[in-house]
């Protein structure tokens, strides 16, 4: 999928994203984040609150623009584009957040909320199928159009609400879709029937998405490839098949290693045993550490990750790593 | 309270020597029930559960939002009592007493001593302008009746206890210059300040990211060994608990549905409900792109819960019998599963163990 070089559905190359923190300091939220979907590619970007990931997927749908970096949807360069221009080419990348039920307008109806995308950037002038599509559409994420068509918000369940908010994504045909941790707030079950129905319908749209979560077993299970970040950076780039086995950047081996058992299933932890985590606090964002960011809370860290920043390098095919020390892992299971 | 409207549902039988000692469990519910009184009617938040859990043991709560976990632990540890708005029967009680029949004087000389609770939100249990040490200290110098310095001393060697680097320096620190890992761990130290003999943990790492969530989960471990304590854990997530307790109760609208050993449950769940929540989970041995075996529907509403069984709208296996007559919490026939209890007309193996 990545190798095929043609035509990525997304590509963002070196976004950064800082924020104003008052005297004289700034967040550093993003920096130098570069990333490609392919055609009907999922790709899921994981890590831990405050990395960065809600403000990577903002930074692709322009909202706000990156502080620096390019994004380009199919062959068109957002960045940088004319209000109007990006509105309508925006239209084509359509973004699901973590709480569905903020997402929904309180005030409006299901079938209106459905409909709200299209009439706003869509071609909307054409409302005349309105009621047939809208139904389609509800069909399609699972919903019964007769039993929720005239509902608000309030009156559905959070699952609801997030195939509500689904449906309307899905009304403008988009070709790429952002989910910011679309099932964090669900519960077990209805995170299951949300991720499936995620599934299928990426599938049979061809559609390219990126998943942002924290939870390492549903980023997997959903991705073709993963993305690891800490602190505002990438650190690992890795296809998720077998990723359990195949990560080696010493934060991802640390995530894997904090996994519940079982969530592991019968992938017993693997891999080189995640060295006891130093006791070190989170480093603050504002004052990020020098050279690798990860280096106050990695059991490898030796004087030049603290003076030198750790370029990515392609340890395998469609496998990077940002890090000085990890290597390929050769004999696993 | 009010008299009990069902036989009480059977508590585990004690079934081996490590249970069955002449002691009084450390902690015995039994028949408890709790109901909100709102304008559209009551809800049954909690409909009729009994646990016992002795020194030492763990005990993990696991159910799906609004399933009565925290409203369970809350009537449990006397924070929900019978009054007005709210009704609460069945019994309750911890290290012999009965936690509903005392005064508050006495369910608050209970608290802290012989039981405290840790939960989700550290800064619920936090003063914002108090010192961490502070929050230590005065409940030491209050319980425990020690002097100025001697409680400062403790209070320092806690937060060491649940391990906070530069213990010393921390205590002089306020809740917010803390992390949120961190004051979950103040939390704790504050939880275990008095020596209680049973803790109850309602989600106290669900706001934390995984990495912390290890750690906490690993201290609440060690300390729990180290000290003897028993301890509840709540939590919405399975996994969490699976690995980390003796026992485990699934709750599902109000009520238990299994209450077995941890690794039985997990190994061969016998309630549908259970399986089905158990399979649900999305696991890292599993290829990416598996559709996950979702349970449809959604959990029923406590203020018109349907009769019979509250899993019969969602269960693949229900006939008319489960529609019609609620299942109580019994043995399971089988042998391998001694002390294991479950609500269900048609627990699952239990036909192709009969044809063994
Ligand atoms: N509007 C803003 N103003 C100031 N700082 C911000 C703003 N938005 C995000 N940040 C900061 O930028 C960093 C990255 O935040 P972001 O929300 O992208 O993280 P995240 O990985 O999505 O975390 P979570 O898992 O908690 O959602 C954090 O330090 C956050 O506090
Ligand atoms: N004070 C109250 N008045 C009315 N209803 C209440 C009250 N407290 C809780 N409930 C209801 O009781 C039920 C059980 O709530 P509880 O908080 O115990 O659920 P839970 O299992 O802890 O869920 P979660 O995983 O979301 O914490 C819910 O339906 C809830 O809305
Ligand atoms: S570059 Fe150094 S500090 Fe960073 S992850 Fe690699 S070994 Fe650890
Ligand atoms: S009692 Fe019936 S409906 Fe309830 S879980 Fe068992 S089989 Fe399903
Ligand atoms: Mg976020
Ligand atoms: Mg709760």
């Amino acid at each position: 999928m990545t190798t095929t070089r043609d035509a990525p559905a997304l590509t963002a190359t070196d976004l950064v994203v800082e924020f104003p923190a008052g005297r004289g300091q700034k967040v550093h939220a993003v920096s130098g984040v570069s990333l490609e979907v392919a055609a009907g590619e999922t790709l899921g970007i994981l890590g831990e609150s405050g990395c960065g990931k809600s403000t990577v997927g903002r930074s692709l749908i322009q909202l706000p623009p990156p502080d620096a970096g390019t994004v380009r949807l199919g062959d068109v360069t957002l960045t940088g584009l004319a209000p109007r221009e990006l509105r309508r080419a925006r239209a084509r990348m359509q973004i699901i957040m973590q709480d569905p039920v903020s997402a929904l307008n309180p005030r409006r109806r299901v079938k209106d909320l459905v409909w709200e995308g299209r009439s706003i950037w869509g071609p909307g002038d054409d409302t005349r199928d309105k009621d047939a599509r809208v139904d389609a559409a509800l069909r399609d994420v699972g919903l019964d159009p007769a039993t929720v068509r005239d509902r608000r918000p309030h009156e559905l369940s959070g699952g609801q609400c997030q195939r509500v908010c689904i449906a309307r994504a899905l009304m403008l045909d988009p070709e790429v879709l952002i989910c910011d941790e679309p099932v964090s707030s669900l519960d077990v079950s209805v995170q299951a029937q949300i991720l499936n129905l995620l599934e299928t319908t990426t599938r049979r749209r061809a559609l390219s998405m990126v998943f942002i979560a924290h939870d390492v077993s549903v980023v997997k299970n959903i991705s073709d490839r993963v993305m690891v970040m800490y602190l505002g950076k990438v650190c690992e780039v890795l296809p998720s098949d077998g990723m359990q086995h195949e990560a080696v950047h010493p934060y991802t081996r640390l995530l894997l290693a904090s996994l519940p058992e079982a969530q592991l299933g019968s992938a017993a932890p693997a891999g080189p045993p995640a060295a006891e985590e130093r006791a070190a606090e989170l480093p603050s964002p504002l004052n990020p550490p020098s050279g690798c960011r990860f280096r106050t809370r990695c059991p490898l860290a030796t004087e030049r990750c603290a003076a030198e920043e750790p370029a990515p390098r392609e340890i395998r095919p469609g496998h990077r790593i940002a890090c000085h020390h990890a290597e390929p892992r050769r004999n696993h299971p | 309270m009010t008299p009990k409207r069902e036989a009480a549902t059977t508590a585990p039988a004690p079934t081996d020597g490590t249970r069955g000692t002449a002691a009084p469990p450390l902690l015995d519910a039994t028949d408890v029930r709790t109901a909100f009184h709102t304008p559209r009617g009551a809800v049954r938040a909690v409909d009729g559960v009994s646990l016992t859990l002795s020194e030492g043991e763990t005990l993990g709560i696991v159910g799906e939002s609004g399933s009565g976990k925290s409203v369970l632990g809350r009537t449990l540890m006397g924070l929900i009592t019978d009054g007005p708005g709210t009704t609460v029967s069945g019994t309750v009680r911890i290290g012999g007493k009965d936690v509903h029949a005392l005064t508050p004087a006495g369910r608050r000389a209970l608290w802290g001593t012989e039981v405290a609770m840790v939960f989700q939100d550290p800064m619920t249990s936090l003063n914002p302008v108090k010192k961490t040490g502070t929050h230590l200290s005065e409940s030491l110098r209050l319980h425990l009746g020690l002097g100025r310095a001697d409680a400062r001393d403790r209070a320092v060697d806690l937060l060491r206890q649940v391990g906070i680097p530069e213990p010393a320096r921390r205590a002089g620190q306020y809740p917010h210059e803390l992390s949120g890992g961190m004051r979950q761990r103040v939390v704790i130290a504050m939880a275990l300040a008095c020596g209680p003999r049973l803790l109850i943990a309602d989600e106290p790492t669900t706001a934390l990211d995984v990495t912390v969530q290890k750690q906490i989960l690993d201290l609440l471990r060690s300390l729990a060994e180290e000290l003897r304590m028993a301890t509840i854990l709540i939590s919405h997530d399975l996994a969490t608990v699976a690995g980390r307790t003796d026992r485990v109760a699934v709750m599902y609208a109000g009520r238990l549905v299994e209450y077995a050993d941890t690794a039985a449950v997990f190994d061969r769940p016998r309630h549908p409900y259970s399986s089905a929540l158990i399979a649900s989970i999305p696991r890292l041995d599993l290829p990416p792109h598996t559709l996950l075996p979702a349970i449809e529907g959604r959990p029923p509403n406590l203020l018109h819960p349907p009769a019979g069984c509250r899993f019969a709208p969602r269960c693949d296996t229900a006939t008319d019998r489960c529609t019609t007559e609620s299942p109580g919490l019994t043995a399971y026939a089988g042998e391998r599963d001694a002390g294991g209890l479950v609500a269900c007309h048609h627990p699952l193996g239990a036909a192709e163990e009969a044809a063994v």
